[in-house]
């Protein structure tokens, strides 16, 4: 059934799957990183602490546990991934527990010094699921209505859960996910638009039973002037703050919106502005490259794996980079609600920082794993 | 295998359409970015610096008010005050409690600061407590440790060398109210306080000067960051004025406790050399609040301490009027000097007798001799010729009950009655009213600055208008000079009757006012005298015999004043002295006048150099 001369089996000791690991891949993240670790260390005013030193730290940290991940084998990811799927659930129940209310929403739960979003986890942990569901998905099967059910179950779960935290934002990125990996696991055009028809409905029944401060958010981005020091005060201040830079920027630590306090949390939802505002349009378009670069480098290690498993997690996971960049950046230019998104790697915080370089070494690990025999046992039997 | 390629081909697709779409999604953020930064970039930018750059004035120091020499009069001094940076305390509460444990703050002073505390931004210093003396002040820094966030910082406040002497003439500051600071800015700066009274208010645009700005980067919450641009203000400019500070003292030694008033001039020009009123009160108060106790103390004093008696107290006068009465009918040739009027001590008018105020008459007196005896009865006759429309509009022309061109806010402008006032109220005019005129009293009120003005008319036939300002930022105001001013319109041989009439009052044996004269023979003062009632005499008691004013209650005796100018010969000199109910005007007005008038001759100060000023002003006229 199998055509084993397609599969090539590395010898794959540790030095030869050290060999294998994407460095120009790496070498695209440090740059992020350190591109955050200069906007941080003019967000603090010109200085390494409170920021960029612990990003730093915190990236050589993530770096490491990413290259760790990237060399587990990805058949053993693959078996963990209900469990993780299962735990992050029983996470995102806890947090409805006992999380930590922030911004009217509980996300939190802290396990001593450790601050963490479940949601976060959740999404990687779904990608995982939804792969390994679809990875043992014959093409016959995947005509089947009633196969895709589960797999849609096991996204509407957790998406209800985040929802009920409530975060908008995230949850829409994770159904976003979901639906990302049922497109390239092939399930046809015409039944995404039977899911996506009611989609306005649920939009208007969601809008009369969201909380104040989300229906806030809402209006002020339709009507960002109507406000302009409450709710539309973030918008409004960080487009003065990119525009004010223009072509070229003020120049490093000339930053005047940011650095007298005008931008709002300018080491994390608003880092970008910070960089368009002191890089200007040309470093602001940079950085977007850079992010996009890491965005193609993980599709492309999507298209070069040869298992579906992995094609679909590295797909999963740039997909979900992509969506955390767009909501980020088109959040900091006024294009979509302001919604507490970070720019992975670039802002300020730990516990992102971590669930993004755990993604990032699964991707590492389908690249490392692209080749290795990886069937679908329950394949056509 | 054949399905397990179908589903990487499909996966390739789409994972190709994904990528398709990620690049367009890309690629319109950096559309955005370059419509918000390129594009829409002037636009922020100049939204930017209006976020950031805060344009703040500067208060312009006050300007001084200065007398005739320079000696200042009104200025500005420092004012150390206690501010708490709330920022810079560890706990907002201990540091007023300690801070109260050695200069204790009452409830109310606490309540303002909390509010005021909870009212501003933490980095901004609210006031704990000003006007501190050098021992509070030391009190503050010597426990400073025990103090976090208390500051001691200098502001400046209006200082009044010459305090209550010259409160009524230079006036007061206080804060601006809100309609105020409507109007202007400038007035909204802390600290910043408004001429209320006096010349403080007259001056007060000009003393204000102009607001400097200063361009301030700030942060989200107001805090400068730094000074981008500075332009200095103008300086309020100083007012110089035509007073001699000096002169003012030694008139208010001699009016001593009387209520009472006094305005020199220089009769050449109109220049107010001195304006005292009696009693007074602290203009300095103001700058920090009057207490209620205070204010109630004032209004209730019936000796009125607030009111400006030189421009504002209002009274009869008596027979200092006669001059007005007499020019009234000299010019209308009602009489000739020479016209001789009989005085048996009484006027019958119908069934109305008028009384002189020597019970036995003075006989056969021409007008000369009618002045030097203050003869009431030669007045009523005179006035009875003259009419009352005469003798009103000489009086005005005197510059008897018309506002006059004083540069000072307040004045009353008092009343000459005439025939159609009199009417408008609803009464007729009728010939004893006239006749009552004729010796200054019945509606008749003027005030001690139209008295002093009168008699320098009289003394130099010129239409001087008394005012108070001699220079502005050391630029010499016109009004100086004795051209500056019309002359009266009548001749000088005209005048010389009433002239000579006031030399005799004071100089022949036999006046009504020898104690009016000077010690130095070689100078003459030329002077009336005048007793207003207040109060109308009955004719039993005034029949009885018994009257006797001294022994009335202090507020039914009548006004004493005087009226005089000097040197007779080349008059440079004009005073009025009015001393509420003071009797006689010859018994305490006259020697009062005396004193001022030879210490006036003895500092001579329109004579004395002064400072010259650095340019003279166009003439107004």
């Amino acid at each position: 059934m199998m055509d084993r001369r397609m599969w090539r089996e590395p010898s794959f000791d540790l030095m030869g799957k050290v060999l294998q690991v994407n460095w120009l891949y790496v070498l695209l993240l440090c740059c992020l990183a350190g591109v955050g670790y200069i906007a941080l260390y003019s967000a603090a005013g010109g200085a390494p602490e409170p920021y960029a030193t612990r990003h730093a730290v915190r990236f050589g940290i993530g770096l490491v546990i990413m290259l760790a991940i990237g060399l587990v084998d990805i058949r053993v990811i693959a078996k963990v991934a209900w469990p993780a799927w299962l735990g992050g659930v029983v996470l995102l129940v806890l947090v409805l527990r006992m999380g930590h209310v922030g911004k009217g929403a509980q996300r939190w739960l802290e396990f001593g010094s450790l601050q963490i979003q479940p949601s976060e986890l959740m999404k990687l942990a779904l990608v995982l699921a939804l792969a390994s569901w679809f990875h043992r998905a014959s093409w016959e099967r995947m005509g089947n209505p009633l196969f895709l059910i589960p797999p849609l179950v096991a996204v509407l779960i957790p998406v209800g859960l985040i929802l009920k935290e409530p975060n908008l934002g995230t949850a829409a990125i994770t159904a976003m996910l979901g639906a990302a990996i049922f497109f390239a696991a092939g399930v046809r055009w015409w039944k995404f638009l039977l899911i996506a028809l009611p989609v306005p409905l649920l939009g208007q029944f969601a809008y009369a039973h969201m909380h104040d401060y989300q229906r806030a958010r809402i209006d002020t981005f339709l009507h960002p002037e109507s406000d302009p020091l409450g709710a539309g005060y973030n918008i409004i201040q960080s487009k003065i703050a990119l525009g004010s830079g223009g072509m070229w920027g003020k120049g490093f630590l000339q930053g005047t919106q940011g650095h007298l306090d005008f931008l709002p949390e300018k080491q994390t939802d608003f880092i970008f502005t910070m960089i368009g505002e002191e890089f200007g349009f040309v470093g602001g378009l940079a950085v977007m490259v850079l992010l996009g670069l890491i965005i193609i480098g993980g599709m492309l290690i999507a298209l070069r794996c040869r298992h579906q498993f992995g094609r679909l997690v590295a797909l999963g996971i740039s997909c979900n980079f992509f969506l955390y960049v767009f909501v980020n950046i088109a959040m900091v230019m006024g294009v979509i609600p302001v919604g507490g998104v970070p720019l992975p790697l670039v802002s300020h915080g730990g516990s992102a920082m971590l669930t993004v370089m755990v993604g990032f070494g699964v991707l590492m690990s389908v690249h490392v794993h692209r080749d290795v025999e990886f069937a679908a046992v329950h394949d056509d039997r | 295998m054949k399905r397990d390629v179908e589903r990487t081909g499909i996966f390739t697709r789409r994972a190709l359409l994904l990528m398709g779409g990620q690049f367009a999604v890309l690629g319109m953020l950096g559309a955005r970015l370059y419509q918000v930064q390129v594009r829409d970039g002037a636009r922020y930018t100049t939204l930017a610096d209006e976020n950031r750059i805060s344009a703040r004035m500067i208060a312009p120091p006050r300007g001084r008010i200065l007398d005739r020499f320079g000696v200042v009069v009104a200025g500005s001094s420092t004012n150390w005050r206690a501010v708490l940076v709330a920022e810079q305390a560890d706990s907002v509460p201990a540091t007023l409690d300690a801070f109260s444990a050695l200069l204790p703050l009452s409830e109310y002073e606490r309540a303002r600061i909390d509010r005021d505390l909870h009212r501003n931004r933490k980095f901004i210093p609210v006031l704990i407590r000003e006007f501190l003396t050098w021992d509070e002040m030391a009190a503050i820094e010597v426990n400073a440790p025990d103090l976090p966030g208390i500051v001691v910082d200098a502001g400046t406040s209006r200082n009044y060398p010459f305090g209550a002497k010259l409160a009524h003439l230079v006036g007061y500051v206080a804060p601006p109210n809100e309609a105020d600071v409507a109007d202007d800015p400038l007035l909204g700066l802390p600290g910043l306080r408004i001429g209320r009274a006096g010349m403080e208010k007259f001056h007060d645009l000009g003393l204000r000067g102009r607001a400097g700005s200063v361009q301030l980067e700030v942060n989200a919450v107001g805090r400068v960051i730094r000074e981008l641009d500075r332009q200095e203000g103008v300086p309020g400019e100083d007012v110089g004025l035509t007073l001699d500070a000096g002169l003012q003292q030694s008139v208010l030694n001699t009016l001593g406790d009387e209520s009472a008033s006094a305005v020199v001039m220089d009769c050449r020009n109109g220049e107010v050399l001195a304006m005292a009123t009696n009693p007074s009160f602290d203009p300095s108060v103001f700058n920090s609040g009057v207490s209620q106790a205070q204010w109630l103390q004032w209004t209730n004093d019936r000796r009125t301490p607030l009111i400006n008696k030189a421009t504002s107290g209002l009274y009869a006068p008596g027979s200092t009027f006669k001059m007005a009465v007499a020019l009234a009918g000299l010019e209308s040739k009602a009489i000739t000097p020479s016209d001789r009027i009989g005085c048996p001590g009484y006027l019958d008018l119908g069934d109305t007798r008028f009384h002189c105020w020597r019970k036995g008459g003075h006989g056969m007196l021409d007008l000369r001799g009618g002045l030097k005896n203050s003869c009431d009865v030669f007045f009523y006759e005179v006035a009875r010729r003259t009419g009352i429309d005469h003798i009103a509009a000489m009086a005005n022309r005197l510059g008897l009950g018309v506002e006059l061109e004083l540069d000072l806010p307040g004045q009353r402008p008092g009343l000459i009655p005439t025939r159609e006032w009199r009417i408008s109220k609803g009464h007729a005019w009728n010939i004893g009213d006239t006749v009552v005129s004729g010796i200054g009293q019945g509606f008749i009120q003027v005030t001690p600055l139209q008295l002093a003005t009168y008699a320098s008319r009289i003394a130099s036939g010129r239409l001087v208008q008394p005012h108070l300002t001699r220079t502005l930022n050391d630029v010499m105001q016109p009004g100086s000079e004795s051209d500056d001013w019309p002359v009266l319109g009548m001749t000088d041989k005209l005048l010389q009757n009433v002239r000579e009439g006031m030399w005799a009052v004071v100089n022949e044996p036999g006046g009504t006012a020898p104690l009016g004269r000077l010690a130095d023979p070689g100078t003459q003062l030329a002077g009336k005298t005048g007793s207003a009632q207040v109060r109308r005499v009955s004719r039993e008691l005034r029949e009885s015999g018994h009257f006797d004013s001294e022994k009335l209650p202090w507020e039914y005796r009548p006004h004493a004043l005087f009226v005089a100018y000097a040197p007779y010969d080349a008059p440079r000199y004009a005073l009025s002295v009015v001393i509420e109910h003071g009797n006689a005007g010859a018994a305490a007005a006259a020697p009062m006048a005396r004193d001022i008038m030879t210490e006036v001759l003895r500092r001579d100060p329109a004579n004395r150099t002064q400072a010259p000023p650095a340019q003279v002003a166009e003439a107004r006229r």
